[in-house]
């Protein structure tokens, strides 16, 4: 392992600008001439609009234009799109409503967009949005999922009158009815997973510029996949073709999933920058940010795990109602389905499984994909189940899990996933070492004194990550092919551009791919660039999301890469005068096999340029490749957190001591990196575990629209890690990776809540266990310690 | 609209300004020094840390026409002579950061805090020092370690 | 933010006078909370009146009896004031506490009481110490001067100058962080002087701060937290939010008394 190639923790090439100030973030973009949009959104959660009346802030100083829906359906521009089709248990296709970009005829959630105004300032923006009068009919709002499909509730599209998106299944509804009723242990549980904001740190904003001279738009945007932004923008809704339709996303600060979607604000950025003739900014303030993303999660599950008399898993049974907002985002349907169903297999072999899945709508902002997106849910239904069945049985939790793991690999669970390679004993094993678990007892005992009630949770989980085999993904609904593509572009003088259709928003892959390039080619790391988020500039690209950029976007660098050697050979063979099948390539040089005879790869790379040596007719000039890799099944990272803390009965706050995480990702390029993302996923899972929570009102107000009310976790909440890893390389991708981005947020709310509950003694204690919950959770517990 | 005129990293600045004008909005739209970031609506996210007079203080809640004559170091101004700062290398050697968006803020709150508190620190300060100031990528675990080494090395 | 015109008078005598002058004048000390409301554009004085030049009303003095701090002092000069830490540890410890370390820098005594937070420090230790008000036209006592919530005596054109605070036996200051906000959801403080015990609440009442009358009868009876053991505040006038209901609130109260207690020096 040299200091730059793979597996060493090189310090990050793209930190110096970020330390020094000088990123590019879209909100540090300024176009001249710029104007800027401020959207007026509903103050109502579910309301007709009467009249919109914009005279008077078309009358404001500065305004250039004011909006609304009609405008853009005069303009035929579509409404925003899911692009993952679901089917109901009937055959019948979900049932998704209306969503244009601006309101029409109808506002469904507070923060729904039902103007814009266009100004030469913000501030004059700000002030006409104001003025604009709005008749709204106000309609009963509905957020509770419950609620939302009880006979009589307010409809929020008519398209679904029971505010039912889909009724959903997969597994064998029968096979695991039999393995009910040969059951000899039941553990039955009701679980809330909480809504949560995503909350990266650079809000969302987004400047479209319209070129009259070339008829074309393009649209600066924090998105962590500007491709498929431009894609849906052009195909779906009709801003212009692709190739008038420019889309980029420079350095985005953080995305966790809510900078996938195609939301309302860019789409009208990009398209009013040509009605009113000027480039259009917008900027989200954070309550912006908080009424307007998409949320995550949000679901109600009851779930039933069947044993046998020797604590071995017969069966799951999962019903799972999952609130999906007022409209359905750009991936939202498929988040609680298939990126959740076909992960309650867990680590562990169960014969049978069976899960429903109720998409529900309600009056509140769309929920989609958010930093794990579906299998924290699936994580948390099942390390919850493991840990309360292993307690009710009366056997150690991690001795229950061991019994029941998978051991032989490929195995072909129930619902869908093959997992192709893993060693979940070895990551058990390892993290109960590094917990020193065998004395959990006594330092419990050393708490009590202190009149302190401490616990300990495990979670083992497993996530289904470098999504995905498009033709897999394509015949569960998805509507698009889930590749990544590379282009490796190499200067005549051995320097070498990498574009690829991974986007970087905080994961460092200006590091990790430069690192990859480097040791493949042989060339130092300086020299290498990466190159992302522009479509004019990367040939295609699926984006960053789903733990996918190691496993999907490298791969397609590997590809280009070979594409790359092979012709460099042969360039070579010229140079060096000898058969191309004769050449071999090592340590950045080309050799003659058998001989002394070499030439370095940058005097390869200048003679492919120069092609002097050659003749362009048998061999075609430059040496530049792409290619586009398609995996061929999903990865499968697994591992095991443990978490240990202390609950003070008297106020209800619970602090961790401390977090083991044992991680198995396949082959790391940079181990620094990758503790980077399990240390950042384990704080949102903790966030999500005793933190976060977004609380709509019965009148569908967001009460939890700043950071005065949301808590986001901050660095007196939050313990250090102790991350140790395991390995088993991934088959199914060239480098053997399997992805990490997501672990730490899927693993680590079940091994809070496992942790809790074993401090309180019983199960009751919801998300996010604030100290409010925690303490009422604890006076049972009091009260149970007092009577012995 | 007013002048207002202050000391931005060593240099001398002026600009005429709306008094609604904040400091971060001077900083960012009129000197265009981007660095310093807006994160929240409330005060509490931190990524618009600066220092003036010497002292951290959020640039969201400050108007720029109150800091005639001030003192104003942003995170451009922390490198001197084309070396990075001690915190700036520890933030990078220690993988203090992942998208990078509240690390000028972090960074001007770390050097504050080893103003206030000296070199030594220990994790236990580092975090409740760093209440005002959210990081949604890093899980603070890095940060707390680069805080830690970058004040050793600010101590020489 | 809406328009409005900048003032910055430099010393409290002008200040009153340009404000007394002004329509809808309003005073900007350190701006912590009206810089946000006017973001928000919840606050939209037609005159802002920055008393930031006006060194007059900024520092600490310690007497024999009582502590005098200028309106204009930040949290960070009364957290790190030597003098006030040996005079009233209570009181440094407080400022310290509130908010974070920038918001100190910034943040003043005097905008603290003027705004009058429901979750704010200031107010229990005001209450609690028989703190006196002083303004540009007269000296309030902290038992008139807080009259509800984001409520104060204070009249239009009327600026705090400074707070005096008479100097306890003993004071402890504890608080419940709102986990969000970081705001008080209960703080304590707890002063004895002589015989007396003051109890004052912040953070928990509907009405604002108050004094906790059960737990002082407690204290004053013995001063010593175990004789809060059983205590038990009422929950009737309390707030209820998503972060606290009354009850907790109640049983906070009781658990940041004894905390305050215990510290109180």
């Amino acid at each position: 392992m040299s200091m730059s190639g793979i597996g060493a923790p090189v310090r990050r090439k793209e930190d110096f600008r970020f330390i020094t100030g000088k990123g590019h973030y879209t909100d540090d973009i300024n176009r001249p001439g710029q104007a800027h949009a401020v959207f007026l959104r509903s103050p109502h959660a579910h309301a007709t609009i009467n009249r919109i009346d914009a005279s008077a802030a078309l009358k404001m100083p500065g305004v250039l234009a004011v909006f609304t829906g009609d405008d853009l359906a005069a303009d035929k521009v579509g409404g925003l799109i899911c692009g993952w089709m679901i089917h109901s248990k009937d055959g019948s296709p979900m049932k998704a409503g209306a969503h244009p970009a601006l309101a029409q005829g109808k506002v469904r959630y507070v923060g729904d967009h039902v103007a814009v105004v266009i100004a030469d300032t913000y501030a004059q923006a700000r002030e006409a949005a104001e003025k604009i009068v709005v008749d709204y009919t106000v309609l009963p709002a509905v957020t509770d999922m419950n609620a939302a499909v009880k006979p009589g509730a307010p409809v929020v599209h008519d398209v679904a009158s029971d505010n039912t998106v889909y009724n959903w299944h997969l597994g064998d509804k029968a096979a695991t009815d039999a393995a009910f009723a040969k059951a000899k242990h039941v553990t039955k549980l009701d679980i809330v997973n909480n809504r949560l904001v995503p909350n990266a740190m650079e809000p969302r904003a987004a400047v479209g510029d319209y070129d009259f001279g070339a008829d074309s738009f393009t649209l600066y945007t924090t998105s962590q996949n500007p491709h498929v932004a431009r894609l849906v923008l052009s195909a779906f809704i009709g801003i212009a073709p692709e190739h008038k339709l420019r889309v980029i996303a420079p350095d985005v600060g953080g995305g966790f999933g809510s900078k996938i979607f195609i939301y309302a604000e860019e789409t009208v950025c990009v398209w009013a920058s040509k009605k009113v003739g000027r480039p259009v900014k917008w900027t989200a303030d954070r309550t912006e940010a908080f009424l307007a993303d998409a949320h995550g999660r949000d679901h109600i599950t009851h779930a039933e795990l069947a044993l046998d008399d020797k604590g071995k898993i017969l069966g799951l049974r999962v019903n799972t109602k999952a609130n999906l907002g007022a409209y359905l985002s750009t991936f939202s349907s498929s988040v609680p389905t298939y990126l959740y169903a076909p992960l309650l297999s867990g680590q562990y072999d169960i014969p049978a499984i069976y899960a429903e899945v109720d998409g529900i709508y309600t009056t509140t902002a769309p929920v989609d994909a958010y930093r794990g997106a579906g299998r924290p849910e699936a994580t948390f239904v099942v390390e919850r189940l493991m840990e309360v069945a292993a307690r009710e049985i009366g056997v150690d939790p991690a001795q229950f899990r061991k019994k029941n793991f998978v051991t032989k690999f490929p195995h072909q669970t129930p619902v869908i996933m093959c997992y192709d390679a893993g060693d979940y004993n070895a990551s058990l094993e390892k993290a109960l070492e590094m917990a020193d678990y065998k004395n959990v007892g006594k330092r419990k005992r050393e708490s009590a004194k202190k009149g302190l009630l401490r616990g300990v949770g495990i979670s083992a989980y497993i996530e289904a990550c470098g999504i995905a085999p498009s033709a897999a993904v394509g015949s569960l609904g998805a509507g698009v092919g889930l590749w990544e593509s590379a282009e490796v572009r190499v200067n005549p003088i051995g320097t070498v551009e990498i574009l690829t259709g991974s986007h970087s928003h905080g994961q460092g892959h200006e590091t990790t791919f430069a690192q990859l390039v480097s040791s493949r080619l042989g060339v130092p790391i300086d020299n290498v660039s990466i190159v992302h988020g522009d479509t004019d500039k990367v040939q295609m690209g699926m984006g960053t999301y789903g733990s996918r950029s190691g496993a999907v976007g490298m791969s397609a660098i590997v590809k280009a890469l070979d594409k790359i050697e092979a012709k460099a050979k042969k360039v070579a063979a010229y140079v060096l005068e000898a058969s191309d099948a004769d050449i071999e390539f090592k340590d950045g040089k080309f050799s003659v096999k058998g001989t002394d005879k070499s030439v370095d790869f940058p005097s390869v790379a200048l003679q492919a340029y120069i092609a002097h040596k050659f003749n362009g007719q048998d061999l075609e000039p430059g040496l530049k490749e792409s290619a586009f890799w398609d995996p061929t099944n999903f990865t499968f990272p697994a591992g095991v957190h443990i978490c240990e803390l202390e609950i003070d009965p008297q106020t209800g706050v619970t602090r961790i001591d401390r977090w083991t995480a044992v991680d198995d990702f396949g082959e790391i390029i940079n181990p620094m990196i990758v503790e980077g993302q399990v240390h950042g996923g384990i704080a949102q899972g903790i966030g999500q575990a005793l933190c976060e929570g977004a609380v709509y009102n019965k009148d569908g107000q967001l009460l939890t629209a700043s950071y005065m009310d949301y808590t986001m976790p901050r660095a007196d909440d939050v313990p250090s890690y102790n991350v140790g890893m395991t390995q088993t390389r991934c088959p199914s991708n060239p480098l053997g990776i399997k992805g990490c981005g997501e672990a730490g947020a899927i693993a680590a709310p079940p091994a809070v809540v496992n942790a809790l509950t074993d401090a309180l003694g019983h199960e009751n204690v919801p998300m996010p266990a604030t100290p409010h919950a925690v303490w009422r959770a604890a006076q049972s517990t009091i009260a149970k310690q007092a009577a012995e | 609209m007013p002048v207002v005129s202050m000391t931005v990293n060593g240099k001398a600045v002026s600009a005429d300004v709306d008094p609604r004008t904040l400091l971060v909005q001077y900083l960012r739209e009129n000197l265009r020094l981007t660095g310093t970031h807006v994160g929240c609506d409330t005060s509490q996210c931190g990524a618009c840390v600066v220092h003036v007079n010497g002292a951290a203080i959020k640039s969201c809640t400050a108007l720029a026409v109150a800091l005639e004559g001030a003192n104003v170091t942003t995170i451009e101004g922390l490198a001197q002579g084309g070396k990075l700062h001690p915190m700036q290398e520890a933030f990078r050697e220690n993988h203090g950061l992942q998208c990078g968006f509240c690390t000028p803020g972090m960074i001007m709150s770390a050097v504050d805090i080893v103003n206030r508190k000296g070199n030594k620190l220990e994790e236990k300060l580092i975090r409740e020092e760093l209440e005002g100031n959210i990081c949604r990528c890093t899980g603070y675990h890095n940060i707390v370690k680069a805080i830690s080494a970058g004040a050793e090395a600010m101590g020489g | 933010m809406y328009p409005f015109t900048y003032h910055q008078p430099e010393n409290a005598r002008k200040a009153a006078t340009v404000a007394g002058k002004l329509e809808d004048a309003k005073f900007l000390a350190g701006g912590m909370t009206l810089l946000p409301t006017m973001k928000q554009r919840l606050a939209s004085p037609a005159n802002l009146v920055d008393l930031a030049k006006c060194d007059d009303l900024r520092g600490i003095e310690v007497a024999a009896r009582s502590v005098t701090i200028g309106a204009m002092t930040r949290h960070v000069d009364v957290a790190n004031s030597k003098e006030l830490q040996e005079a009233i540890p209570a009181l440094a410890d407080l400022a310290g506490m509130i908010g974070d370390p920038a918001v100190r820098n910034r943040g003043t005594i005097g905008g603290s009481l003027a705004n009058n937070d429901p979750a704010a420090d200031y107010p229990a230790a005001a209450l609690a110490l028989g703190a006196t008000i002083v303004t540009n036209k007269r000296k309030i006592e902290a038992e008139q001067y807080f009259t509800g919530l984001f409520e104060t005596a204070l009249e239009d054109g009327e600026v705090i100058t400074k707070v005096v605070f008479p100097i306890p036996a003993k004071a402890g200051y504890e608080k419940f962080r709102n986990p969000a906000s970081r705001y008080a959801i209960v703080g304590v403080f707890v002063a004895k002087k002589g015989s007396e015990v003051r109890v004052a609440v912040t953070g928990a009442g509907s009405s604002g701060v108050f004094r906790a009358t059960k737990i002082e009868a407690a204290l004053t009876a013995k001063f010593s937290s175990k004789s809060l053991e059983g205590v038990k505040m009422p929950a009737e006038g309390l707030n209820s939010d998503i972060h606290a209901d009354a009850e907790y609130r109640a049983h906070l109260i009781t658990v940041m008394a004894k905390r305050a207690t215990d510290k109180a020096k």
